[in-house]
């Protein structure tokens, strides 16, 4: 059946050149890809101070290649940012921005070929990164700007096993409520300051008849997060800070007294027949409902209350006016008094795979106030928790509500908990126990659920 | 990309220059085996190491580093959880082949030989054309709830119906009693395959001697009995390579539920699961272990399909 004449072999091994040919053809076709580098120059760089790069020598010419899960349109802001220091430098960022940062930062760490500088989202990450022994410590520059600028419970997140590695970058807060300050002034509804309020004025607001909140866990495949929000914020508020770290480090467990109450609380928001869905549907209908869709209700009307982050505030059509008088603005989702002020969020770290020292330079820049407020005077819908970061530089109303937040004396941060439990619970049971747990599902089986799928050492 | 290219092309071109070379008695056999060569080397590379590597890593834990014998494989048959994975995929391999292989012979034979039957054909073979992540995306909008209430307008079609009718609207994708979402969903993958089956079925019925059916015709059967006497003997190969053709198509299932559902509200079918348990539970251990469940279900029926395709040739 592999016959072939022996006049047809010449043939043969035409085809096979011509093969050649073809592909290397081919070959002079694609390959290089365009390089778009962030080279553009319409904003005049303002003037920052140059001089505080001199001590890392002479850098003209250099590159720094950045690796990050930003892309666009966040990312033309942060290219922007970076133009101050590449004219103070001379050194050239390159941008790589990709939505699968997340798995391929791994691939790449541990295939060793990494980036420079990654911007690293979760603390989990970034201790799974410094494991692969391919990460480096931050210069005592960056380390000391850390100090300076950014609180304890910041640094400690970009520290493993007691070495300081990455720098906080942005930060969001999830700890807020969406409502409609238009609303609440028609209605005489009053923001609440202490979660009893919080608890009265929803009861007041049920008592008319209307559902109070409106909520979606819905996400794709990541149906839950939103639910296991809700959870970290209240174990924060009803167990307090303490509690909430033993309970992210597995030193109690998921099925702990505490945890569950906290579980309780926010069914009595979340599984209540009373108080959800505004015009979505029943308890179960907070399943179903994308978290996207759910807080437009409130401009329908359909509802009051909608907890969700600061980056909420991308999910409302333009020209919507979101401002402290206007359709729909957040108030900080209390906490247990008004003094305790226990804030749920997130953020990026830089983390540096390379110590030459144009990447110190740059990560110096980022981890200074100056580059914080550079960042702020051109990005809407961007905070920092960096002390430093001069809230008249923010112009968007949810930008300058979080950075108060995050700058208050009193706030007690602590980042997102499913971001830094195991996979196995963070991103798999806890979300998928919530979910079950919203349509029906009873407390104590969900949280001994999660507690059973938690990874054994 | 460049280097894979020239490797490929010097490849090529070495092996074409030895069968170039190649003389004597067996030489046709030489090229023969020259040829598989790659063939046999990439599927060494690419098939069977990963395979048996599967199994080896389907005996360990989450991160793959200490030995713990068959437990991945008494979780997936003793947890709750998973023994509804295996229950949902056992419901979606014996209902999508034989509904979409019904329907889509009935439909071949139906519109065989009438006037508008390149039309009619081509309105079930079109879901074929879509992906299966557009399909889950529109059935999605098909089965959307929206609450009964003077403001909110419902915008799936099939609540809209049942609120036409008088009733209340129904949450489809949430509802799991009697597995009605698992069933809805499966309504979406035969939509979708019916039009293979359809296709496939229609060129075989084709290919029915005319002597034969006018033989039958002569001898006056009736409609049923053309159908079970003629019509459905004389495709049987057909129909056969049709059904274990959807039986494993069904069993890798993924797209569908991952889109309508993302696998929650007790829908996941073993290949989502899979996905979940290795990218976002991080557990290659479980990941390996339904990965070689999946594949040992698919081994008895390749086995019969060959064996009933051999019996015909």
């Amino acid at each position: 059946m592999f016959g072939l004449r022996g006049s047809s072999r010449s043939r043969v091994a035409l085809a096979g050149a011509l093969g050649v040919g073809l592909v290397f053809s081919l070959a002079a076709c694609g390959g290089d890809k365009s390089d778009d580098s962030s080279g553009s120059t319409d904003t005049a760089a303002a003037a920052i101070d140059c001089s505080q790069f001199s001590s890392f020598g002479d850098l003209k010419g250099k590159t720094v290649s950045l690796y990050t899960s930003i892309v666009t349109p966040e990312d033309t802001p942060h290219k922007k940012s970076y133009e101050a220091f590449e004219k103070c430098t001379g050194v050239t960022v390159k941008y790589e921005g990709d939505k699968s940062f997340e798995t391929q930062i791994l691939v790449r760490a541990k295939a060793g070929t990494p980036p420079d500088v990654a911007y690293v989202p979760q603390p989990g990450l970034l201790q799974q990164l410094v494991a692969t022994g391919k990460a480096v410590e931050a210069p005592k520059e960056v380390a000391d700007n850390a100090d300076k600028f950014f609180g304890k419970d910041w640094k400690a997140y970009g520290t493993v096993d007691g070495k300081f590695y990455a720098a906080p970058l942005g930060a969001n807060v999830k700890s807020l409520v969406w409502y409609s300050p238009k609303d609440f002034k028609d209605k005489g509804y009053t923001v609440p300051t202490t979660l009893d309020e919080l608890k009265q004025l929803s009861d007041k607001i049920a008592a008319t008849g209307a559902k109070p909140w409106c909520a979606g866990i819905g996400s794709g495949d990541a149906t839950g997060w939103p639910a296991t929000d809700w959870v970290e914020d209240f174990v924060l508020r009803t167990a307090g800070a303490e509690t909430y770290d033993k309970w992210v480090k597995h030193e109690i467990p998921f099925n702990a007294p505490e945890i569950t109450a906290a579980f309780d609380a926010v069914g009595g928001y979340l599984k209540n027949d009373k108080y959800v869905n505004g015009g979505l549907g029943d308890v179960k209908s907070v399943a179903s409902t994308t978290f996207q869709d759910a807080g437009l209700q409130i401009l329908e009307g359909n509802c009051s209350l909608h907890r969700q982050a600061s980056f909420y505030a991308a999910n409302f059509t333009k020209g919507t006016d979101i401002s402290e008088n206007g359709d729909v603005y957040a108030f900080y989702l209390p906490g247990k008094d008004a003094t305790t002020k226990p804030v749920l969020g997130g953020g990026e770290f830089v983390l540096a795979f390379a110590d030459r020292p144009e990447v110190k330079a740059f990560q110096y820049y980022l981890s200074t106030d100056t580059w914080a407020n550079e960042k702020a005077k051109v990005s809407s819908g961007w905070v920092s928790a960096n002390k430093g970061l001069k809230i008249e530089n923010l112009k968007n109303p949810i930008d300058v509500l979080s950075a108060k937040i995050l700058q208050d004396p009193n706030a007690q941060f602590r980042f997102d908990g499913s971001d830094m439990m195991p996979a196995a619970i963070g991103s798999n049971a806890f979300w998928k126990q919530s979910t079950a747990w919203i349509t029906g599902q009873d407390t104590t089986t969900t949280v001994n659920n999660i507690e059973a799928a938690w990874p054994k050492k | 990309m460049l280097s894979a290219l020239l490797l490929f092309a010097a490849v090529l071109g070495v092996i074409l220059f030895l069968a170039s070379r190649v003389r004597g008695k067996r030489s046709d056999t030489m090229i023969g085996w020259l040829y598989l060569l790659p063939v046999v080397l990439l599927l060494a590379v690419g098939l069977v190491y990963p395979g048996l590597r599967t199994v080896y890593d389907s005996f360990f834990d989450a991160q793959g580093v200490s030995f713990i014998g068959a437990d991945n494989y008494k979780a997936i048959f003793t947890d709750g959880d998973l023994l509804s994975v295996l229950g949902n995929t056992v419901v979606w391999v014996l209902i999508v082949p034989l509904a979409a292989t019904a329907i889509g012979l009935v439909y071949a034979i139906l519109v065989d030989k009438s006037r508008f039957e390149s039309f009619a054909k081509a309105l079930v073979f079109l879901p074929m054309a879509i992906s299966m992540v557009a399909a889950g995306v529109i059935w999605k909008f098909m089965y959307e709830y929206r609450p009964d209430q003077a403001t909110v307008k419902q915008i799936g079609l099939i609540n809209q119906i049942i609120v036409w009718l008088g009733g209340e609207p129904v949450q489809l994708l949430i509802t799991d009693t009697l597995k009605l979402n698992t069933l809805l969903l499966i309504v979406v993958f035969i939509w979708i395959q019916a039009g293979f089956a359809m296709t496939i079925l229609s060129a075989a019925i084709k290919a029915i001697p005319d002597e034969i059916v006018e033989a039958a015709r002569l001898d006056g059967v009736n409609p049923w009995q053309m159908f079970v006497r003629i019509t459905l003997p004389s495709v049987r190969t057909s129909v056969v390579v049709v059904l274990t053709t959807l039986a494993i198509g069904t069993l890798k299932v993924f797209d569908v539920v991952r889109t309508m559902t993302g696998g929650n509200f007790r829908t996941s079918v073993i290949a989502n699961e899979f996905y979940s348990q290795l990218i976002r539970a991080d557990n290659q251990g479980l990941a390996a272990a339904l990965a070689v469940v999946l594949f040992v279900l698919v081994i008895p029926i390749i086995v019969y399909n060959i064996r009933q395709v051999r019996q015909e040739a």
